[in-house]
């Protein structure tokens, strides 16, 4: 039998940074029957939308919701349009619940498989199990995000045609400069939903319950938009990750109101940082009894 | 104690959110605290000709002598309206004075409408008195060192005190008029004579004030501006009403309500009002200012539109000032960001002028345009803008002119008693009606205007200052009272009314006859709009506006609309952003992380290198050697206390007893998913640790499968080995494959398979590149007696060509005839260990020495 062993008495062509490829995972993700269907799910909605709309265009009554939820009645405007109003019925609860998903399920769903344990055992390091698991959700979010809002995008041309941006409070933006106006709200939802994607992956190391850890984040989610939504906490609310989950608002705007984002932004990413150091502090130290 | 050490683990992580949330908490708290300062309630009385007490109150910060701030409400407010400004500034460390102007709240005395003789009298004596206070630095004896702050009616009290009073040093004036006069009667028009004043009476403004100086509790404000105006409370004590008070009158000076009386029933300005009107108003003593003055007036404000501050900026001569705009004024509150603006401003210029401190401010001019939303989803957004110097309400680049499509004569009827007519804003309400456009309650009534449109621009136009039409008209009267106002109409024709700013004018000796009309240039209010790409101007010219008195006899004007409007033009840059904090945090947040990430990667790689990877020379050649091992739970459950055996290569050894022995938990610490209390495990002379390298030469099958159920046995194969980086000639796959006999089914999912093929996949994915030890864990779990058999055969050829095997399980039968050499567990401890046959003993079953050892 072979005895080649390495110095550290590792197996011949075990290296420890050489476990579990980041494509191995994602292969390990993508063949997920869930994992396609939320992507599939996110490519369909625009069409959905785009019947929706359709139906909904002989009997809808005009009743100016004013504000942000104006963009309702802009959704038909062109392309521009149709993307924002797709990305802003999301924002609020669908894309959540799929970062969630994506991020919370990781490490949890694994330890319900029982699979966890044999990965630690391989032996996969544990930062770097976590490393890779990480990436690879974040990807998956991204992914999600970017099906959306191209998918958008392509319905809503061939539905609706190229047309300049008709923001909800005036004013009008060409449809080139309104392209990546759309494209940074997404990158800015991206990186508001950072929060989400932290949270349920620290929630998903220290539980063995997927569900935990995907309901657990949507619902501190939900919680914070449910405080921001209390005035009479008044500045305590900067405080809040949802605080500037709206300011991509500011994108609309001409000229572009950047404040507002430079805040959710740096908001979202302490979060996310902090939320990540616990998962990794908390899972090097972790005795794991899945 | 031990239980606390236990415990302390599992809240560790809670622990640390709480310790970080409440330093969040606590530096949030301190930051914001204002630091201490004492406070005192006053009455002091003023006035000779009609004595009054005044009620005030001092603001002493804990560090004097201070400079003094005389903070003026605001037109129905008390001293009460400004305690959240006082507090602001008395956290600076100024010496604050807040009062309530006579015919307010619980002080004495009427309205006089800041008269020199009454309000701004009072006014000087407060001076006197901050000048016999010892908290407050003076300039000389007498002379306190002091600033004039206050908005709307307190910011004409600020100009008017500093124009009668030398001793102010620094005037901050917020949202007030220059003429009293030209703001409740204007005239837009260039027939307008600023000597002999008389425009149109701004009936609803002048309304709403002779209300509140009716109702003591002075109920409406004119200023929703939350940072430095004036509020709703005032509950005068009835004591402090003049006996016999006239009730048409109220709080208001006779000779102001017989004023007011007079030009609401002619709506005609007469001269003894202007007179008295004109006393009132910093126009009569702006030359003779010599504080530095920092003027700011709101962009949303039909009271007081941008050209009074323009006025009072021109009249003052001798002394530096600096101008600012913004979103506010007496129809809003203004932007978030304005107001951040205009505070950091205000403290810029009591900083410098009272104490020296900063750079001269300058005559740097700022201003914001409003543009979209926030995510305070009810504000609107506005941009930040500067240029070096002020450059007034006309433009300081020549005007841009806009033709307008084609020249419109149109009849325009003026309707009687001005009733029905359009509603272009309603007092403190102008946002609203901006938004409404025509489209909402503010419609033009049909017959009642002339309408001239532009083409829609190709590129946006910016619109800073006011912009400028001529028309002609023609009367049977030879007057006539016009409204001129200027809609930006979008491609869905939509139009909005800036702030609902519109310019009344009043035209005299006009001919009957159009052909005969000369030009009269109208110069609106100022604005600062952009008009977007595809948007055009509409130009309307009604007769008759709600917040305004008109003729009461019906006529019938023509008007010839303009064939061109002119808008003035300023070059500006872009403020740099208020969020200077943010914008920092955010590149040290991006600076941050890859370096946080950076160095936990090069931690990690450190720490990884510095593990202890020496090998015990002695079992360097033996599969597993256990000494001492000892496992405590979170919880404090002993699981596994003082377990020592080894094993050896060649032998298959069979991990033996009851449920909860230990047998798992010895397992799972082999694996490094448990980090032992005491004693250690080595594997080929390497100590076992979570993720050490040696591992790899180690299969598992622990408490059960673990396999992904959406794919297939095979795939799940793959994927695992491919998981172990290896190189994939070294899986065996198919000599595994035949090892466990898994059969054609290893291509169907493993969510359809039955428990005895799952479990045959794990151990498949166990025996993986032929590890040179093999665990397993109740490994004939869910197997049928035939495969059962030919496990055991599996196990022993396992073992026969050097490599070890060590199975746990609790079936005797099973280890007894599968097995070289036994362990037997119990409670955590070894209690018999060596061949099977020693086990045994002579003759007996394993059965019988098993319950001999445990009991």
């Amino acid at each position: 039998m072979s005895t080649q062993v390495a110095p550290d008495g590792a197996a011949q062509g075990y290296r420890a940074h050489g476990t579990l490829a980041f494509t191995t995972e994602f292969r390990r993700q993508l063949t997920r029957r869930r994992t396609q269907l939320t992507l599939v799910l996110m490519a369909l909605l625009p069409v959905v939308i785009f019947i929706a709309f359709s139906i909904g265009a002989g009997n809808g009554d005009d009743d100016d919701s004013g504000g942000a939820f104006a963009l309702a009645d802009f959704g038909t405007f062109g392309a521009a349009n149709f993307t924002l109003f797709s990305l802003l019925v999301t924002s609020n609860f669908l894309i959540i619940v799929v970062v969630a998903l994506f991020c919370g399920d990781t490490v949890a769903g694994e330890a319900q498989w029982g699979s966890l344990r044999y990965l630690l055992a391989t032996p996969v390091p544990r930062g770097r199990l976590l490393a890779i698991k990480f990436s690879v959700g974040l990807t998956f979010s991204a992914l999600a995000v970017v099906v959306l809002t191209a998918a958008s995008l392509l319905v809503g041309f061939l539905a609706y045609g190229w047309e300049p941006l008709v923001a909800p409070l005036g004013g009008e933006i060409a449809a080139n400069e309104a392209l990546w106006r759309v494209l940074s709200v997404a990158g800015y939802l991206a990186v508001t939903m950072l929060v989400v994607a932290g949270l349920a992956f620290m929630l998903s190391v220290m539980t063995d319950a997927p569900l935990a850890a995907v309901g657990g984040a949507v619902l501190l989610h939900i919680m914070s938009n449910i405080l921001n939504a209390i005035t009479a906490l008044g500045d305590l609310r900067d405080f809040l990750p949802t605080r500037y989950s709206q300011a991509w608002l500011g994108l609309l705007s001409e000229p572009i109101q950047y404040d507002e984002m430079v805040r959710g932004t740096v908001v979202s990413l302490v979060y996310a940082t902090v939320f990540t150091i616990i998962a990794f502090a908390r899972f090097n130290r972790k005795d794991v009894t899945s | 104690m031990r239980d606390w050490v236990r415990r302390r683990r599992r809240w560790l992580t809670l622990g640390l959110v709480v310790v970080v949330l409440a330093a969040g908490g606590f530096v949030w708290w301190t930051v914001s605290a204002a630091p201490p300062h004492t406070t005192e309630d006053l009455r002091i009385a003023v006035g000779t000709d009609e004595p009054a007490e005044l009620d005030a109150r001092l603001f002493i910060p804990d560090r004097v002598p201070a400079p003094a701030v005389l903070l003026a409400h605001g037109f129905g407010g008390t001293k009460e309206s400004m305690t959240e400004s006082a507090e602001d500034l008395v956290a600076q460390g100024y010496v604050v004075l807040t009062y309530t102007a006579r015919g307010f709240g619980s002080s004495g005395g009427l309205i006089h409408l800041n008269a020199p003789q009454y309000e701004v009298a009072d006014a000087s004596e407060l001076l006197d008195y901050l000048a016999e206070r010892d908290e407050v630095s003076q300039d000389a004896p007498g002379d306190p060192r002091v600033a004039a702050v206050g908005g709307s009616y307190g910011g004409a009290l600020s100009l008017l005190l500093a124009g009668y009073d030398d001793r102010v040093d620094a005037i901050v004036s917020q949202i007030t008029w220059h003429s009293l006069a030209e703001s409740l009667f204007p005239n837009y028009s260039d027939q307008a004579d600023p000597a002999a004043y008389d425009g149109v009476f701004k009936s609803a403004w002048a309304g709403v004030f002779y209300a509140t100086g009716l109702a003591p509790s002075g109920m409406m404000g004119p200023a929703p501006d939350e940072s430095n105006e004036d509020g709703d409370e005032s509950f005068p004590a009835p004591d402090n009403r003049p006996a016999g008070v006239d009730p048409a009158c109220g709080r208001w000076a006779p000779d102001m309500c017989a004023m007011y009386q007079e030009i609401a029933t002619t709506g005609r300005l007469s001269d003894n009002a202007r007179a008295l009107l004109d006393a009132s108003s910093p126009s009569s003593v702006v030359s003779m200012i010599e504080a530095p003055t920092l003027l700011i007036q709101g962009q949303a404000d039909t009271l007081f539109d941008l050209g009074q501050a323009d006025a009072n900026a021109r009249g003052i001569i001798n002394a530096p000032v600096q101008v600012a705009w913004y979103s506010g004024g007496h129809d809003a509150t203004g932007t978030a960001s304005d107001q951040e603006r205009i505070d950091h401003l205000t403290l810029q210029w009591l900083n410098h002028y009272l104490r020296g401190e900063g750079d001269e401010p300058g005559e740097d001019f700022t201003f914001s345009r409003v543009g979209g939303v926030t995510s305070r989803r009810s504000d609107l957004g506005t941009q930040g803008l500067t240029r070096d110097t002020y450059p007034g309400v006309s433009g300081t680049e020549d005007p841009l002119t806009l033709d307008t499509v084609d020249e419109v004569v149109q009849p325009v009827a003026s309707p009687p008693s001005g009733t029905p007519a359009a509603l272009s804003s309603l007092p403190s309400l102008g946002q609203l009606s901006t938004l409404a456009g025509d489209a909402g309650f503010g419609a033009d009534i049909p017959g009642q205007f002339a309408m001239a449109e532009t083409a829609p621009v190709d590129a946006a136009v910016d619109i800073v200052g006011s912009p400028e039409v001529s028309l002609r008209v023609a009367s049977p009267t030879g007057e006539a009272v016009l409204f001129v106002k200027l809609y930006d109409v979008d491609s869905s024709g939509r139009a909005t009314l800036s702030n609902g700013l519109i310019a009344p004018v009043r035209l005299d000796d006009l001919p009957t006859d159009i052909a005969d009309a000369d030009e009269v240039t109208v110069t609106l209010p100022g604005i600062v709009h952009r008009l977007e790409p595809g948007h055009h101007l509409r130009i309307v010219v009604a007769s008759a506006d709600q917040s305004y008195t008109g003729p009461v006899e019906p006529v019938q004007y023509t008007v010839a609309m303009p064939s061109q409007i002119s808008l003035p033009q300023t070059t500006y840059s872009p403020l740099p952003s208020q969020n200077q904090v943010w914008m920092t945090a955010l590149w040290v947040v991006l600076v941050a992380l890859p370096v946080l990430g950076l160095s936990a990667w090069a931690i990690a790689r450190v720490r990884h290198r510095r593990l202890d990877r020496s090998v015990d020379e002695a079992t360097a050649d033996t599969p597993l050697v256990v000494r001492g091992l000892r496992k405590v739970y979170g919880d404090g459950y002993v699981a596994v206390d003082g377990v020592d055996f080894t094993v050896k290569r060649g032998q298959v050894v069979g991990l033996l007893g009851p449920n909860g022995a230990g047998k798992t938990t010895t397992l799972r610490v082999l694996m490094g998913l448990l980090q032992p209390t005491e004693g250690h495990m080595r594997v080929f002379g390497h100590k076992v640790t979570p993720g050490a390298p040696v591992l790899s030469r180690l299969g598992a099958l622990v408490e059960g499968p673990g396999l992904l159920p959406h794919l297939s046995g095979m795939d799940n194969l793959r994927l695992y080995w491919r998981a172990t980086g290896r190189p994939e000639s070294e899986a065996e796959l198919e000599k595994v494959v035949e090892i466990a006999d898994l059969g054609d089914r290893i291509h169907r999912k493993v969510r359809k398979y039955s428990h005895g093929m799952k479990q045959r996949i794990a151990i498949a994915q166990a025996m993986l590149g032929l590890p040179e030890l093999l665990v397993l864990d109740e490994p004939t779990d869910g197997l049928d007696p035939p495969q059962i058999a030919e496990m055991r055969r599996v196990l022993y050829n396992y073992a026969s060509d050097g490599r070890a095997v060590l199975v746990s399980s609790h079936l005797l039968a099973e280890v007894e005839q599968a097995c070289t050499h036994v362990v037997v567990m119990s409670r955590g401890r070894v209690v018999g260990h060596g061949e099977v046959k020693d086990v045994i003993g002579s003759g007996g079953r394993l059965e019988d020495a098993f319950l001999e050892l445990v009991e």
